[in-house]
């Protein structure tokens, strides 16, 4: 039962509802219907909250150490590199994510550059 | 827009302010949300998805993370089941999101199927904005401001990833490759600006060496270990330093 091993018209569009829609949509209408009833600082709110930013955290770094497309054809260390310079961009710039994408496209492209 | 019997000089103001929030859609946070999904767009095309699909999927999931991290489901070949399972996993955080906004949007007659509704708009960006801006905005007004606010956004984006489907044959390796830094860069940096408390950064970093490290050691669980492990690390850091303080 995966994307692609059913073959007809309706099959990923049926994928995409069930694995995308009901599973993103179900838990913004559990908000409206807590909505305010559930205190924003309880320890449950910390641990879903924790659980959540490092699952996406992960996704992040899948995208840069194992990435698809042109980006898989760049050296890891100079795909690394652009990002870490990037993200210590917008650390220690003012926390402008403009800086840090804008940093780190910079140093990728010189990177892409030299290397030729 | 036309479903109630309101007197005209209030339904005047609702579409004043709803054009306000569909004006709220162009802004700063807004170009850097396109941008990023110009790389969805990209990863998408990439891992073999049709136009129509991309675009179906921009408008019925909404939250980049949770299509990126669904793209990256069906990219790896998985169920059914398990794709639905990590996305989920990956869409906690809009539970509190929604509940934190609810009372920012509601006045004393709204009723819930218009809340229901307009939950869907709730990712990080239009998040954000709303929460800045619904201040400013009469009560009374505030469903109308963000429906024209988070209607507007999906739509925008849902053309961004349709122009660049049609786009995309055409583009040399070199701005490929700096399209698709484009989205793990923004959410890099949105991320950690999102973190509410310090357990937040803590999760993120855990989660930035565990997804890779789970990737190559346990191909297929990678982002639900990464999750389960460096969020349930950080929340224990956390607790453990609060009880350090107190204690």
């Amino acid at each position: 039962m995966t994307f692609w091993s059913i073959d007809a018209w309706w099959w990923p569009f049926l994928f995409i509802l069930i694995g995308g829609w009901l599973a993103t949509d179900a838990w913004r209408f559990l908000g409206v219907y807590l909505g305010g009833r559930i205190s924003e600082d309880s320890d449950l709110m910390v641990f879903v909250r924790a659980l959540a930013t490092a699952l996406v955290a992960a996704v992040i770094a899948n995208l840069i150490v194992f990435p698809n497309g042109a980006l898989a054809d760049v050296p890891l260390a100079l795909r690394v590199g652009a990002a870490a310079a990037g993200f210590a961009a917008y650390l220690f710039g003012g926390k402008y994510i403009l800086a840090g994408i804008g940093v780190a496209e910079a140093v990728l492209l010189c990177g892409i550059w030299m290397l030729g | 827009m036309t479903d109630e019997a309101i007197p005209s000089s209030d339904s005047t103001d609702y579409l004043h302010w709803y054009l306000k929030g569909v004006r709220g859609a162009f802004s700063v946070p807004a170009l850097i949300l396109a941008s990023a999904f110009i790389g969805f767009a990209g990863l998408a095309k990439e891992a073999g998805l049709t136009l129509v699909q991309t675009v179906f999927m921009t408008a019925v999931i909404w939250a980049l993370p949770a299509k990126v991290v669904l793209v990256g489901a069906i990219i790896a070949g998985n169920s059914l089941p398990a794709a639905a399972f990590a996305v989920a996993l990956s869409s906690v955080r809009l539970a509190p999101m929604v509940v934190a906004l609810v009372p920012e949007l509601r006045a004393e007659k709204t009723r819930s199927w218009v809340l229901y509704f307009l939950s869907h708009f709730v990712a990080v960006t239009s998040w954000v904005l709303a929460m800045d801006r619904l201040r400013h905005v009469p009560r009374q007004a505030r469903t109308a401001y963000y429906g024209g606010l988070g209607g507007t956004l999906v739509l925008i984006n849902m053309i961004v990833v349709a122009v660049v489907f049609l786009l995309a044959e055409t583009l040399p390796p070199t701005a490929s490759a700096a399209l698709f830094l484009l989205t793990p860069m923004y959410f890099l940096t949105s991320l950690w600006g999102s973190a509410r408390e310090r357990a937040g950064h803590v999760a993120m970093v855990f989660g930035l060496v565990l997804g890779p490290v789970f990737h190559v050691y346990l191909p297929g669980f990678d982002l639900l270990a990464a999750g389960l492990i460096g969020g349930g690390g950080a929340y224990l850091i956390h607790r453990f330093r609060r009880k350090g303080a107190s204690a």
